[in-house]
C-alpha cells in the first residue's frame, strides 16, 4: 500500500518493491485516496509520504495518525523531507508506537537497507532514521543524562531499527555486551516488565520524547 | 481668497473672529504669564516660588492647545502638537517628559511671542481693517444719535455736518469695509501659517508618506517571505523528487551490478546523489523550514535549538500560531542568535524564552559566554533588526564584556490560530 503524489517516485518505488519480492495492492497520490484505499485493502503495511496534495502540507503524516486511530495495530511507514523530530513524534504518539517507521526519503536509494526497514516495521518494531537520531543525540537531557555515551549509541541503534547482532557488528563487541548494555538501558529508563520486543519500543519512545 | 465669492462667503467672518479672539486672548497670556513670572520671581526667594516658575515654564503648553483650537477657524487641517506620551503613569514623568521635550519650550516661545507682538498686530490689523469701515459706514447712525442730527466727528478727524455727508461716508466706509476684509484675509492667514509652524507643524502630508512607506516595507516582507515559501515548495516538488528517484534508480543499479571497476562507479555515484540530496535538504530548511509552517514557532524553535553546538534550555510558552512574517522573523532571529553563540561566545549553555502577553509576542535568548556581542559588527542581526522592525517590533541586544549576552526581541502581533496544533 503506497501514498505518494510524484509520479516519478511512486512508479520507482513500485518497482522497487516489487522487484524484492512485494505486492503493491494500491498506489494512490493523496491523503483521502489513503483513507480510502487502506479501508478496501486491509494492507499489511503503509508507506505514505508527508506532504501531498490536497494541502501540500503534512496531509499524509495526519493521515497516517489518523489511521491509526482507527487501526493501532497497522504498521505505518513515513516517508519524509524532514529531520525534523516533530513530525516524527506526532507519528509516535499515535497507537502505542509499535509498527512505526519514520525515514528521510534518501534512504529508499539504499535499497536493501529500505526493505530491511520495511520488514522491520511490517513485523511491528520501530524504525527512525539515522539522521533524525544523530540530532536528537545532541540532546543531553533527561532521562538519558542517566545513560554512558555507549549506552547512549547502543540506544541509538535501536530507535533505527536494528537487531541485537547488527548492534555488536557495528560497534565491534560481542552479542551479549549488547544485550548487557540494553539491560542496563531499560533498567535506568525505568521500563517496565514486559516482553522484549515491546520494551524495546518504549526505551527507542523514551529517547524520542527526551 | 481670489475666488470672486470671497466676500460672500464665511471667510472675512472667520478672519476677523480669529484675529479678534487672538487681541482678547493675547491679553489674557499676557496677564497671566507677567504675573505668574513676577510672583515666581519674588517667592523664588522664599523657595516657594519655585514651582510657580516651573508653571510658568509650562505655560507654553495650555497657550498652544488653546491655539491649535483657534487655528480650526482660519485653517482646516488637523492640526496637532508634538508632544510625546510620558513612559510611564503619574505627574513625576509627566513632568520631566514634558520638561526634556522640545517642543515645550518652541510652545514656551511661542507664548512670549503671543503675548509680547502678536496680539498687538493682531488688535492693530482689526481696528484699522473693520472697525474704522465701520464707523465711517454707520456716520448717518452717530449723526442721528449722539450728534444730535447736527454735527458729528468720523473718526476723530472729519467732521460731518449734513446728511448728504454722512452718506458719503457710508459709501466710502462699505467700499473700505470690503478691502478690509481682503486686508483681515492676508493678515489672518499669515498669523495662522506662524502659528502653525511653530506649534503644528503641517505633518499631515508627512504623516501619510510615512503610512504608505511603513506599509509597503511590510509588503516588501511579505513578498519577500511568499517568495522564499516558493522557492521551498519549487525545490521539494521538483530537485529535491528527481534526486530522490535518481538514487532509488542507482540503488537499484547496484544491486544488478556485477562486482568489479562497474559497480564501484555505481557506488561512488549513488553516495554523490546521496550527499546532494541532503545538501539540497540543508539548502531547503534554511530558505523556509517546513516545521514552521507546518507547526508553528514553538516546535521550529525547538529544532533549531535541537541543531545547536551549544546545549539550549527551551522555555517557550506561545498560545498559538501567528502570521507568517511574525512567525518566520522570531525563528530567522532565533536562529541567528543561537548561531552567533556557538561561533562568538564561548558560551557552556543558552536558554531561549518566550512568551506572549499583552499583543506582544516576546523571545529572548540569553547565554553564559564572555559577551561583548556587536549587532553592527556585520553580524546577520542588522538585517533582522530590520525585518523585525518592519513588523513594528523591537530587537534590541544587551552584551557588556565578560558576559552574559541577552537578545531580545518584541513583536505586536495577533494570535491567527488557537493552539490545537502546537506541539
Amino acid at each position: 500500500m503506497l501514498a505518494e503524489d510524484s509520479v516519478l517516485l511512486r512508479e520507482g518505488l513500485i518497482s522497487l518493491l516489487e522487484r524484492l519480492g512485494h505486492e503493491v495492492v494500491a498506489a494512490v497520490g493523496d491523503a483521502p485516496a489513503l483513507v480510502a484505499a487502506v479501508e478496501e485493502h486491509d494492507p499489511d503495511i503503509v508507506v505514505t509520504d508527508v506532504r501531498m496534495p490536497p494541502g501540500f502540507q503534512d496531509e499524509g503524516l495526519h493521515a497516517a495518525v489518523r489511521l491509526r486511530e482507527g487501526r493501532p495495530a497497522l504498521p505505518v511507514l513515513v516517508l519524509s523531507q524532514y529531520v525534523q523530530r516533530t513530525y516524527a513524534s506526532d507519528l509516535l504518539d499515535s497507537g502505542d508506537g509499535t509498527g512505526i517507521g519514520y525515514l528521510l526519503k534518501d534512504r529508499v536509494g539504499q535499497v536493501e537497507e529500505f526493505v530491511d526497514a520495511l520488514c522491520e516495521v511490517a513485523d511491528g518494531g520501530t524504525v527512525v532514521d539515522p539522521e533524525v537520531v544523530r540530532q536528537l543525540l545532541r540532546r543531553r537531557r533527561d532521562p538519558l543524562e542517566r545513560l554512558t555515551p555507549r549506552e547512549r549509541e547502543v540506544l541509538a541503534l535501536i530507535a533505527e531499527g536494528k537487531s541485537n547482532g547488527a548492534i555488536a557488528r557495528d560497534l565491534v563487541v560481542s552479542e551479549a555486551a549488547v544485550g548487557k548494555h540494553i539491560g542496563s538501558i531499560l533498567a535506568k529508563l525505568d521500563l517496565p516488565q514486559a516482553d522484549e520486543t515491546h520494551r524495546r519500543v518504549l526505551a527507542v519512545l523514551a529517547f524520542l520524547r527526551a | 481668497m481670489a475666488r470672486p465669492g470671497f466676500l460672500l462667503s464665511s471667510w472675512p467672518w472667520r478672519s476677523a473672529a480669529y484675529l479678534l479672539t487672538g487681541a482678547v486672548s493675547g491679553v489674557v497670556v499676557l496677564v497671566g504669564i507677567v504675573t505668574a513670572a513676577v510672583c515666581g520671581g519674588v517667592l523664588a526667594l522664599v523657595l516657594v516660588g519655585l514651582p510657580l516658575l516651573v508653571l510658568t515654564a509650562l505655560s507654553g503648553l495650555p497657550v498652544a492647545w488653546a491655539e491649535r483650537h483657534r487655528l480650526r477657524l482660519v485653517d482646516r487641517a488637523p492640526a496637532r502638537g508634538q508632544h510625546r506620551k510620558p513612559a510611564a503613569e503619574g505627574l513625576w514623568a509627566w513632568l520631566t517628559t514634558r520638561l526634556r521635550e522640545q517642543a515645550t519650550w518652541r510652545e514656551l516661545g511661542y507664548a512670549v511671542l503671543f503675548a509680547g507682538l502678536l496680539w498687538p498686530v493682531d488688535a492693530i490689523v482689526v481696528t484699522v481693517a473693520l472697525l474704522f469701515p465701520l464707523a465711517m459706514a454707520t456716520t448717518p447712525l452717530w449723526l442721528a444719535t449722539t450728534g444730535g442730527g447736527e454735527e458729528v466727528k468720523v473718526l476723530k478727524l472729519w467732521t460731518v455736518t449734513t446728511w448728504p455727508g454722512a452718506f458719503g461716508f457710508v459709501v466710502l466706509g462699505t467700499a473700505f469695509l470690503g478691502l478690509g476684509a481682503y486686508v483681515l484675509g492676508v493678515a489672518a492667514g499669515a498669523r495662522a501659517e506662524l502659528t502653525r509652524l511653530l506649534i503644528a507643524p503641517r505633518d499631515a502630508d508627512m504623516g501619510a508618506t510615512v503610512v504608505e512607506l511603513t506599509r509597503s516595507r511590510v509588503r516588501l516582507v511579505d513578498a519577500f517571505e511568499a517568495e522564499r515559501r516558493r522557492i521551498e515548495r519549487d525545490l521539494h516538488d521538483g530537485a529535491q523528487q528527481r534526486l530522490v528517484a535518481l538514487t532509488m534508480a542507482l540503488g537499484l543499479a547496484r544491486l544488478d551490478a556485477p562486482e568489479g571497476p562497474l559497480a564501484q562507479q555505481l557506488a561512488k555515484a549513488h553516495d554523490e546523489a546521496g550527499k546532494a540530496l541532503s545538501e539540497l535538504r540543508e539548502l531547503i530548511r534554511g530558505i523556509h523550514p517546513k516545521v514552521l509552517a507546518d507547526y508553528g514557532l514553538a516546535a521550529a524553535v525547538a529544532d533549531a535549538a535541537d541543531r545547536s553546538a551549544v546545549p539550549v534550555d527551551m522555555d517557550l510558552e506561545l498560545p498559538g500560531r501567528f502570521s507568517q512574517s511574525v512567525e518566520a522573523a522570531g525563528y530567522f532571529v532565533v536562529c541567528e542568535a543561537l548561531a552567533n553563540v556557538g561561533r562568538h561566545s564561548g558560551a557552556s549553555r543558552a536558554r531561549v524564552s518566550g512568551a506572549y502577553r499583552d499583543g506582544r509576542l516576546s523571545l529572548k535568548v540569553s547565554d553564559d559566554g564572555r559577551g561583548g556581542a556587536d549587532a553592527a559588527a556585520g553580524s546577520g542581526l542588522t538585517g533582522l533588526a530590520d525585518r523585525v522592525s518592519a513588523l513594528d517590533g523591537r530587537l534590541s541586544l544587551s552584551s557588556p564584556p565578560g558576559g552574559p549576552t541577552l537578545l531580545c526581541v518584541e513583536i505586536p502581533c495577533e494570535l491567527t490560530e488557537a493552539a490545537e496544533r502546537c506541539a
